[in-house]
């Protein structure tokens, strides 16, 4: 049982693995939800999984540029969350408890 | 230990992600994200991204999913939402059919190429005891020197993404005066 413990160790392929399953996780949430606060919830998830694939394969293939891309992925996901939430803030505010039905003509 | 370390922190992230999707209530749906969040963090530590583990921590699970909070209490759409109903039958089982996919065909990719990935490289020099900052001080090499052009263009980014939403919700109240 300890050997067998001892010989599976994590390796970048099971980083790789779990990163895809998060994506795929995220891609029904975006899917399914009706509420946008969610729907960004669920593609933050999605930003997530690309990080976790970028950083287990900058540790893998021996490059920081994988690490470098993550921060920059950090920073336009704060920007994109900052925009987003603003729009989702000026439609609720002209009609309460919209779901992304309501709002899907793109008209004001 | 390596392998207790992912195990735990691959289950973080499941059952957070899972929580995101299937939470009724937008506040259960935040604090699970948070969740996922901090098992992302853990992986980074687990593999020798010190610097973007306490970036996401601070940044992610610090700043922006308490955006989101307070979004969600700015709204006051922080109460259940039937998620039982759904308009249009297919849809689910449709979107679920998706994300099996996008599993299916990204993990089939991985495993097929992993010997390709197994031989390649030595890795990132291990910070290990004899020189903690390693991480920080290859970080701020490739970003101040290789990509310190993107560095600056991401400031002009944030500026624009602050002015823009700034402008965004703004109340009006000007004209609605003149309108009077």
């Amino acid at each position: 049982m300890s050997a067998l413990v001892a010989a599976a160790t994590p390796t970048t392929t099971w980083y790789l693995v779990l990163a895809a399953v998060l994506f795929g996780i995220g891609t029904v949430g975006v899917l399914v939800r009706r509420n946008p606060l969610v729907m960004f919830m669920c593609i933050e998830l999605m930003l997530n999984a690309v990080n976790l694939s970028f950083v287990a394969l900058a540790k893998r293939l021996g490059d920081i540029g994988g690490q470098t891309t993550v921060f920059f992925v950090m920073v336009v996901a704060a920007a994109e969350v900052v925009v987003g939430l603003g729009i989702i803030v000026s439609i609720m505010r002209k009609r309460p408890g919209a779901n992304v039905d309501d709002i899907s003509a793109l008209k004001g | 230990m390596e392998l207790v370390v992912f195990v735990l922190a691959a289950a973080m992230i499941l059952v957070g992600g899972l929580g995101v999707v299937l939470r009724s209530h937008p506040v259960h749906a935040a604090l699970s994200l948070i969740l996922t969040l901090f098992g992302v963090a853990v992986m980074f530590v687990a593999q020798e991204a010190h610097f973007l583990a306490a970036v996401q921590v601070i940044v992610y699970a610090g700043a922006i999913v308490v955006l989101f909070l307070f979004v969600i209490m700015l709204l006051g759409v922080d109460r259940t939402e039937d998620i039982k109903t759904e308009p249009f039958k297919v849809q689910r089982p449709l979107a679920i059919i998706v994300g099996l996919g996008v599993i299916g065909l990204v993990t089939a990719a991985v495993v097929a190429s992993r010997d390709v990935v197994a031989t390649r490289g030595s890795g990132i020099a291990e910070p290990a005891m004899t020189d903690p900052d390693s991480n920080i001080r290859q970080l701020s090499r490739s970003v101040f020197g290789d990509y310190v052009v993107a560095f600056e263009v991401t400031s002009v980014l944030l500026v624009v993404a602050v002015v823009g939403t700034v402008l965004l919700t703004r109340k009006v109240k000007s004209t609605s005066k003149e309108s009077q």
